[in-house]
């Protein structure tokens, strides 16, 4: 511990808040190379962002049928949307999700983060560089690679459990594809998100610790006492990331669907509905409403838990 | 100050003028520029038809035709295979440009972009001269009432590829009928060596559709003429009684389930775990391709097995060819390209000897070359006479849905959970029936 370089815990004072001045000549010109710098940025943001959103939303308001032709409907395909129960069962599949990916995702990286923090020997850099490893792997080759690996010919499992004299799981089968898919998912993000808590638990000035240790507190102690309600505000971060991938759930299921087309049907997650829609149905414009009607969710739930937590976060 | 204002702005400007002036360029390319084929082009001063193919051994074709021909060009690329190649073109339609002069369709997704209006009908280019060239059944699949929407150019005639070595340990004889085939599958089984004879795979959309067929089935009526009706009978009797069979082998454990086109079911195609392979006309090129097989294996190949062995009823699984889009610039051209490629014997010879295709194309098909071109893989046996050239001869077409990913989905979904246990043959392709009867009246056609 002595040798560590978190900072002191002085933050920067703020600046004395002037009041807002008139925008003088001076201003105005610093202003204006403000934009200029922003510029790039902001023609690559429009063009590529922006742009392709508006042209979705306008998309999503007409519709266009096989044998009919296109015309405008309004807000028909929302309301279409929102009671199309392969949509909802999708939403249900990403909050179902959503309830055991995401408090299992913290627990690994929680905890992983905890005892790299109070390690400080060789050991420690190695093992938080193998946790981390999975995120550096592409989501697509990680899924494949799961795919092998759950695969009763070419994977492991079959060889594991015939030691003990077992048959080994069908990884891919309609009952288990949701686990499998939650430990893929585990398996690729909880070492990102132990690096975002580990980088905040270094920020915690350590003579917090030192403190609490004369006042008698023991490891565990200070871990959940001190520790992780210092950090909240990362942790509800963290959840929020979480939340947003796992409601647009979409490349491990597509590229498991390769290898298990029953248990996977194409419409598994909202996103994969919305992909199926517009590129193997050429739906495009019910495609765009379904894609706005998932951002509206995601947003809404984003909005819910942000609120909720606004104490921890700090944002209140 | 001033001066560096205006300095900066100018590197913005340009900075802009290369960003968008890159995104035209590549816009633009296609049709005109060189260097997005793969292939070398012969003769850069002659116009250039830009070409989406994934034939196996494609760039031979693309250098034959190139070589022989001055006075147009063949850009070639290969945009994936099959989906993924539709996925492309139909995101092309949508946004009206992107799409290549000439493309290769399997013949069931052909409605499926003739009613969005996406090809040429190839009629008032001469498509009708070459009618007789072609195989009768072959060319009713890129055709649609009197309209010619596509070329063909290989065809799918099912036949039986089977192990004579696992047939024999087992004291099994070839069936001709399904009855037969069950009972060698009984037989297999109690023999006990750990093979099925076959499998079933739930996602085998064409090849389910086909054995369908075999029994009578004909899912789907429609015309591109009226393209605003359709007629959807897919839990016809013949549908049910075929399906009812496969739930029968599959609830008695005598077929194997697994999802086809993994890599899991290529090692059991070739490891002997599946003793027979229903197969297509390239299904050999397709068993020749993969790895770990048993070197052991004793492949030969016999007709499919026929529900009335009296009354033999061919079937065809897949099969492409090529069609012109709309969005075409030299529509003319173009079509001479679609019927050329594979429309003269060095082509089509050459796509036969290093590509493995069927051919469409009559002289080809129909000369004594091919049918007496022994294989080695199946022992010297010539599997052409024996076998492909008389299910070819014997099949008459089929019509399939402009929604034809659709119903190949629901397809899929509804078979899973029939061998899942959750609904019988009958069950499922009523639901089925219902599922595609609603998607139709939500697309807005008039279900006949």
């Amino acid at each position: 511990m002595a040798t560590t370089t978190a900072p002191t815990s002085s933050q920067p004072a703020p600046a004395p808040q002037q009041a807002r001045h008139r925008p003088d000549r001076n201003y105005r010109r610093k202003q204006r190379w403000g934009w200029l710098f922003v510029a790039p940025f902001a023609l690559i943001f429009l063009t590529f962002l922006i742009l392709p959103l508006v042209y979705a939303f306008r998309m999503s308001l007409f519709t266009s049928t096989l044998a009919t032709g296109t015309k405008f409907v309004g807000a028909d395909n929302y309301l279409k949307a929102f009671s199309d129960p392969i949509f909802l069962q999708g939403l249900g599949t990403v909050a179902k999700f959503a309830l055991i990916m995401i408090p299992a995702q913290m627990l690994v990286a929680l905890v992983a983060a905890l005892v790299l923090d109070n390690l400080a020997t060789w050991a420690s850099k190695f093992s938080r560089l193998m946790i981390f490893i999975p995120y550096a792997v592409p989501v697509v080759i990680g899924a494949l690679m799961w795919g092998f690996l759950y695969s009763p010919r070419f994977g492991p499992a079959s060889s594991i459990f015939s030691i003990f004299g077992l048959a080994a799981p069908e990884f891919l089968a309609q009952d288990n594809i949701f686990g499998s898919l939650v430990n893929i998912v585990t398996w690729q993000w909880a070492g990102y998100y132990m690096i975002i808590i580990y980088a905040a638990l270094r920020g915690i000035d350590p003579g917090i610790y030192e403190a609490a240790v004369l006042d008698g507190a023991s490891d565990r102690q200070i871990a959940l006492r001190i520790k992780v309600p210092m950090i909240s505000s990362s942790l509800v971060m963290v959840v929020i990331f979480a939340l947003i991938g796992t409601l647009q759930f979409f490349t491990e299921p597509q590229v498991l669907k390769g290898v298990a087309q029953g248990a996977i049907p194409v419409s598994y997650t909202p996103n994969m509905y919305a992909f199926t829609l517009a590129f193997s149905y050429s739906q495009f414009n019910y495609a765009s409403a379904i894609s706005f009607a998932l951002g509206i969710v995601v947003f809404v739930f984003s909005f819910i838990f942000l609120f909720l937590t606004r104490k921890q976060s700090g944002l209140k | 100050m001033k001066a560096n204002f205006l300095a900066s702005a100018g590197i913005v400007a340009a900075t802009a003028v290369a960003l968008t002036g890159c995104s035209a360029g590549s816009d633009s390319g296609g049709s005109s520029e060189a260097a997005s084929c793969t292939n070398t082009i012969v003769n850069a001063d002659a116009p250039q038809v830009t070409v989406w193919a994934w034939y196996p051994a494609f760039d031979e074709v693309v250098d034959q035709f190139n070589n022989t021909n001055d006075d147009v060009q063949i850009c070639w690329t290969n945009a994936g295979q099959g989906n993924d190649e539709y996925t492309k073109f139909s995101t092309s339609i949508e946004s009206g440009s992107g799409a290549p002069d000439v493309i290769q369709l399997e013949s069931e997704v052909l409605s499926s972009f003739t009613i969005r209006d996406s090809l040429v009908d190839l009629t008032e280019f001469g498509a009708d001269d070459v009618e007789a060239d072609y195989a009768e059944g072959a060319w009713e699949d890129a055709s649609s009432g009197d309209a010619v929407y596509a070329i063909p150019v290989d065809g799918g005639p099912m036949g039986m590829l089977y192990r004579q070595d696992l047939f024999d340990a087992a004291g099994i004889e070839v069936p001709t009928t399904w009855e037969e085939f069950e009972a060698a599958a009984r037989k297999l089984k109690e023999s006990g060596d750990g093979a099925v004879i076959g499998d079933f795979p739930t996602n085998g959309r064409a090849f389910n559709q086909a054995l369908f067929a075999q029994a009578g089935s004909v899912p789907f009526e429609y015309d591109s003429a009226s393209p605003q009706e359709i007629g959807i009978n897919v839990n016809d009797d013949g549908a049910k009684k075929v399906l009812e069979y496969w739930d029968g082998l599959v609830k008695d454990g005598l077929v194997a389930t697994d999802d086809a086109f993994t890599a899991d079911y290529n090692t059991k195609l070739v490891d002997g775990s599946y003793a027979v392979y229903l197969a297509a006309a390239w299904g050999p090129g397709y068993l020749q391709g993969l790895s770990d097989a048993d070197p052991d294996a004793v492949w030969r190949a016999a007709p499919l097995p026929q529900w009335d062995a009296a009354n033999p009823v061919q079937v065809n699984w897949g099969g492409s060819t090529f069609a012109v889009t709309e969005q075409a610039k030299d529509k003319e051209l173009a079509a001479k390209v679609a019927m050329g490629i594979f429309g003269n014997e060095e082509g089509m010879n050459l796509g036969v000897d290093k590509g493995a295709l069927f051919p469409s194309y009559a002289p080809v098909l129909d000369s004594a070359a091919f049918a007496d071109k022994e294989y080695e893989f199946f022992g010297g046996q010539q599997i052409n006479k024996d076998v492909f050239l008389e299910a070819a001869a014997g099949y008459e077409g089929a019509t399939f849905s402009p929604f034809q990913n659709y119903a190949y989905d629901q397809l899929t979904e509804q078979l899973y959970a029939m061998v899942q246990g959750e609904k019988d043959a009958g069950q499922a392709l009523d639901d089925l029936q219902a599922s595609l009867e609603q998607y139709a009246t939500e697309q807005g056609f008039t279900v006949k």
